[in-house]
């Protein structure tokens, strides 16, 4: 591939000993749009960070447009023209829009920076991402998340970059900035502009990609064009064996009868401007799902009813009790016991510098002390019967939880709550950036524990797992619940019909 | 799992090691110039252990707000305000008034944290102010004339079985702090709060009641080192906690324990305030100037934390 | 259009805005009560007062802004002051080569902690805890018993009007020229405290070093990864923290005409410049506010201890009046917390 406009040969990258990249021969041409599959811990974030500098390669050349180059930092990489967008957003939260997206490099007079050619450059990006409506004297942290994606998008152009690399940038839009950022990569491919993309969610990469390179273990499996392979072909090189049955079988769809009173009753729940009046129910046994776009309030839905959200207006009623819990703490140790699974395992989930074991154990204190001590032989063995529950995969427990995949994190903050034996599980979006494995041996254990007669509410932002898990979906649009769906009635058409609060029969 | 443990035990063995090297440059010292070597003698040691109980229990209460990610700058009057309360006070209450002091700066330090969540930093620095405000208004600005109770003066001065009562009371909140850091639920929860707060509270763990705790803890702890320091001077004044915060906060640190919260020993804490104790000591032995103290003191911090921090991976 | 840019500045700079305000609303009624208020000598005297812990908070406030803290501001002013108590004075040029050295001295200690900080990869607040440590251990080797000669003309002209510079050195025709009459009446120490703002604060502010300096304290992981100078951002801080303590050093020296290498005060400084930087809006946090808001929240705390001279209070409530003043001050930031209705923003 002589016309590459950047080649990596024979790069090799080990952390403590551990292989994350070995011997990876890659390369991308001008005017390509470039998918980059993996399952987590395949390599694919190590070789991103590489590419842009983060980290450096123990082995292996880089060559730009032919010539062999370093990039000792993000900036050395930025300036060759290689600009990445990060998973984990790379803007400023205190300072200005037009601070952040002109922020390597902001016009200057006389040496100092000058706010006003800024802000015209910055309305100038984002009318090409079609941002009018953010001002560009707004602070960052004043911004919606998808807004803020939009924004790290209009920086990474205004780097005018020759290779332009999207972790999960699409995570968090909504679908018209979906559609804008679909345009967007087709002006650049015509441009000449190399778009590296890496998402979890096949139909983008579908969409849009036209070559396709599978990672695996830290090795570059294969590189094609779109359409050589079918879908089941490229997800086998993913994974390196087939794949069963993605999700378990549902039991038989029950009446509303028959499944009794509920164990989570919800009326009119009501928050800020978030929540608008939201009814829904969840019985023993049962798996509800929560549909929507995201931000229709899923998010904040699953936090009041956990407590971590002041004046909730409203009738719950959990178990036998009416009332929303007063913090996590009254509604973890309630009689009818509750869990949340949060959306940001890193921040929420998990507390990422301490061991494993104290991870696991963060929600139980109680449950393995006698009088005011912990029993260490009652923690070891709970510790113990987490790990094997969930099969986690651990050198030790003493080991930082941060040293987990993603993956292995997700299944460390469950097990965390599985100990306090819940009555009620609320999920929220937990296989969120977790590779296919993990997330069938999630589904697994939830049909499992709704078996066990436990009520799970289930958020995801992927219809295809709505549809795989859920007995019932209530989705939301705008703070309130538009539609009810139940057993085969859950299809993609009248998911995403009732996300945009449009009645497909009237249609 | 090696690599972990003896990350977070590498402080600890480094600074036992330091000890060693002073005692042997002070001994090396006081051969050369008197021919004797006091400071391997039991007695001495006895005594250094008994000045270094007060900065002993300080330090054990600050490292627990420390572990919190906090800190905790009101110890000075703190202290001081405790052992003016008990000498004011005198006769059986005594203790226990100047135990309550520091009980209620703790409940004051921690709401002001927890509940209105203003930077401890901040927060405790007012009620240092205050505190001092209430104690010169009451007294006038002058030395009280009270002077120590006799529990007061057995605690810190008298001796059972040969050893200093103080080393035992020492003792004795170590054994404490030790137990609640690693046997108690409220124990963890102080690392766990320490490391993401966000991440505890909705793990259930109640937060603001553990920040509450760790400082009341840290008042505890001042209030007592208070009483014992009136004991051994026979008198409260002004100012006598004011040497007590910044060796308190380094002997911590030394230690072992991150400034940010959520990672230390306990047992590295009293490593480091026998290092700073005996670092003091030796240089008084030596009759260092006050200005040669301070720059061997900065010099000492700023160059075990560099050893420390040799060959940790840097995490972003 | 203004009224919108106004309006979002004012939102954006709450703190700053309200400090602005107290400060004004207590400085014009403390004239008011003053039985000579209003006038240049009050000005002058108060103005005295407060341009060193004026220096020192403005020292403060970029450690802060990156998210840790300078334990060593006051011990560095110590030192230079202890400094210049010996090398400013003789003749002219032997003056200013003193005043230079002095804040030489002062920016190469700050320069220094910026080193270890960032090289050494300690904590601010401790490896400043420890420098500052070393600092008065250098002060008293400087200076081991208080005292000191500095030059007595300029004693004079800094410490008092404009007018009386100009008249000390001959300028401007004494002081009488038609250009100089509307800020004849200005105290010298407003315009150093200012000169010096705009001057190095201001471009610094406006450099991509300064933003840098923001972006680590609101977010060091993204700004690294946006390719900011972090380490030279970093260094540049604590070296013009030095620099900024050491004008305080100068300043204390000049005004008191000698040194003097006290610990207690070091301290102090130290504690009431944390306590300015807060009230001039400062986040210790990291990433909000500015040397400007510092310099007000210095005056504030200055202007709440002229109340005592004048309102006649018992001086031994006086500490307890400042600790509670302050203590009050910093829990109005707590009427947020309040207002926060998701428990979750709290933790950020």
């Amino acid at each position: 591939m002589s016309d590459a406009i950047v080649e990596y040969r024979g790069i090799s990258k080990f952390f403590a000993g551990i292989r994350a990249l070995e011997n990876v021969d890659f390369a991308c041409s001008p005017g390509s749009i470039h998918a980059i599959l993996g399952e987590n811990g395949a390599g694919k974030s190590t070789l991103i960070k590489i590419m842009s500098g983060v980290l450096q390669p123990d082995a292996g050349e880089i060559r730009l447009e032919g010539k062999p180059v370093t990039f000792p930092t993000p900036d050395a990489a930025n300036r060759a023209g290689i600009v990445c967008m990060f998973q984990e957003l790379s803007l400023i939260p205190d300072l200005s829009v037009a601070d952040n997206i002109c922020i390597s490099d902001p016009p200057r007079r006389f040496g100092l920076i000058d706010g006003r050619a800024q802000v015209a450059r910055a309305e100038e990006l984002l009318a090409r991402v079609r941002c009018e409506d953010v001002d560009p004297r707004s602070l960052v942290r004043e911004l919606s998340l998808s807004r803020r994606q939009m924004v790290e998008i209009a920086k990474a152009l205004g780097r005018k970059p020759k290779v332009l690399i999207l972790d999960e940038a699409t995570s968090a839009l909504t679908s018209r900035d979906v559609q804008t950022v679909y345009d967007l990569l087709a002006e650049l491919k015509a441009e000449g502009v190399a778009s590296l993309f890496i998402s979890h969610r096949m139909h983008e990469v579908d969409a849009l990609c036209d070559t396709l390179s599978v990672f695996r273990n830290g090795q570059h499996i294969e590189t094609f064009s779109k359409g050589e392979k079918s879908e089941r072909e490229i997800v086998h090189l993913m994974i390196g064996r087939d794949v069963e049955a993605q999700f378990p079988p549902k039991p038989p769809l029950t009446s509303a009868d028959e499944r009794g009173t509920p164990l989570l009753k919800v009326q009119g729940l009501k928050w800020e401007n978030k929540l608008n009046g939201v009814d829904l129910s969840v019985c023993r046994g049962e798996i509800v799902g929560l549909g929507g776009l995201d931000g229709q309030g899923q998010k904040e839905l699953l936090l009041a009813l956990f407590g971590a959200l002041r004046d909730v207006d409203g009738d719950v009623t959990i178990g036998e009790r009416k009332g929303i819990p007063s913090s996590p703490a009254g509604a973890k140790s309630a009689t009818t016991r509750m869990a949340l699974v949060p959306e940001d395992r890193k921040t929420e989930g998990l507390m990422l510098g301490m061991p494993i074991s104290d991870n696991l154990l963060a929600a139980s204190y109680g449950k393995i002390s006698r009088g005011p001590f912990i029993d260490p032989a009652l923690a070891r063995h709970a510790v113990e019967d987490g790990l094997r529950k969930l099969q986690i995969k651990i050198g030790s427990a003493d080991d930082p939880v941060m040293t987990l995949s993603g993956g292995n994190q997700q299944k460390v903050v469950i097990a965390k709550w599985l100990m306090i034996d819940p009555d009620i599980i609320l999920l929220n979006d937990p296989t969120r950036g977790i590779d296919v494995g993990t997330k069938q041996e999630i589904y697994r254990l939830m049909r499992a524990l709704a078996n066990e007669g436990k009520a799970i509410l289930f958020y995801s932002s992927d219809y295809a797992e709505l549809i795989g898990c859920c007995d019932r979906v209530s989705v939301l649009y705008d703070g309130r619940v538009v539609s009810e769906q139940e057993g085969d009635a859950i299809t993609e058409e009248s998911l995403v019909a009732a996300s945009l609060n449009i009645d497909v029969e009237a249609a | 799992m090696r690599i972990s443990i003896s990350a977070e035990n590498r402080p600890i063995v480094i600074a036992s090691l330091f000890i060693v090297v002073i005692l042997l440059a002070g001994t090396v010292y006081t051969l050369s110039t008197t021919g004797t070597a006091p400071l391997l003698s039991p007695r001495y040691l006895l005594q250094l252990l008994q000045t270094g109980s007060f900065l002993g229990i300080c330090a054990a209460g600050m490292m627990m707000v420390i572990l919190l990610g906090h800190i905790d700058l009101s110890i000075p009057w703190t202290l001081t305000a405790a052992a003016m309360t008990a000498t004011a006070i005198g006769g059986d209450m005594a203790l226990p008034m100047a135990l309550a002091v520091g009980l209620a700066v703790g409940l004051l330090n921690g709401f002001g944290v927890a509940y209105l969540r203003i930077p401890s930093m901040i927060f405790t620095l007012g009620v240092d102010t205050v505190l001092r405000g209430l104690m010169v208004a009451q007294t006038g600005g002058f030395a009280p004339q009270d002077s120590a109770t006799p529990l007061m003066l057995f605690l810190a001065k008298d001796r059972l079985l040969g050893i200093p009562v103080a080393i035992f009371v020492w003792a004795a909140v170590s054994a404490v702090v030790a137990l609640i850091l690693t046997r108690t639920g409220f124990g963890r929860s102080i690392y766990a709060t320490g490391s993401r707060e966000g991440a505890a509270y909705l793990s259930g763990i109640r937060t603001r009641f553990v920040i509450v705790g760790a400082f009341v803890m840290s008042g505890l702890c001042a209030s007592l080192a208070g009483v014992l320091l009136t004991g051994y001077s026979a008198k409260a004044y002004q100012g006598m906690g004011n040497a007590f915060l910044l060796p308190a906060i380094a002997a911590v640190v030394l230690g072992g324990t991150h400034i940010l919260g959520g990672r230390g020993r306990y047992s590295g804490t009293l490593v480091g305030v026998i290092l700073i104790v005996l670092l003091n000591s030796v240089l008084s032995i030596m009759q260092m100037p006050e200005a040669g103290r301070q720059i061997i003191y900065g010099a000492v911090i700023i160059g075990m934390l560099l050893v420390y921090g040799r060959n940790q991976r840097v995490t972003s | 259009m203004h009224a919108v840019n106004w309006k979002r500045w004012l939102l954006q700079n709450v703190g700053f805005a309200s400090a602005l305000l107290l400060l004004t609303v207590l400085y014009i009624s403390y004239n008011i009560l003053h039985p000579r208020g209003f006038s240049s000598a009050v000005a002058v005297q108060n103005a005295n007062e407060t341009a060193a812990i004026a220096f020192v908070a403005m020292a403060q406030t970029l450690p802060v802004l990156l998210g840790g803290l300078d334990l060593s501001v006051g011990a560095v002013m110590t030192l230079t002051s202890c400094i210049a108590s010996h090398l400013v004075n003789g003749s002219p040029a032997e003056i200013l080569f003193g005043m230079v050295l002095t804040l030489l001295s002062g920016t190469a200690f700050g320069l220094m902690n910026g080193l270890i900080v960032v090289y050494g990869r300690i904590q601010p607040i401790i490896a400043t805890l420890a420098t500052g440590a070393i600092a008065i251990g250098l002060a008293l080797l400087v200076r081991p018993k208080p005292g000191g000669d500095v030059d007595g003309d300029l004693n004079w002209a800094l410490t008092n009007s404009v007018f009386d510079f100009a008249e000390t050195y001959g300028l401007a025709d004494g002081g009488n020229a038609w250009w100089l009459r509307p800020i004849a009446n200005i105290p010298v120490p407003v315009i150093l405290v200012a000169l010096i703002a705009i001057l190095v604060w201001v471009p610094f502010r406006r450099s991509v070093t300064g933003r840098t300096v923001y972006a680590i304290g609101s977010a060091e992981g993204p700004a690294f990864m946006s390719g900011l100078p972090i380490h030279r951002a970093k260094i540049a801080a604590f070296t013009i923290g030095g620099f900024f303590a050491a004008c305080g050093g100068l300043y204390l020296a000049i005004q008191t005409s000698s040194g003097n290498a006290d610990i207690q005060q070091a301290g102090a400084y130290t504690l009431n410049s944390i306590a300015a930087v807060v009230l001039g809006g400062t986040s210790l946090l990291g990433g909000i506010g500015s040397a400007i808001g510092s310099i007000v929240g210095a005056m504030i705390l200055r202007v709440i201890s002229f109340y005592f001279r004048i309102l006649d209070i018992d001086p031994l409530l006086q500490p307890l009046i400042e600790g509670v003043v302050l203590l009050v001050a910093v829990s109005f930031g707590a009427f947020r917390t309040l207002r926060v209705k998701n428990k979750l923003d709290l933790f950020r």
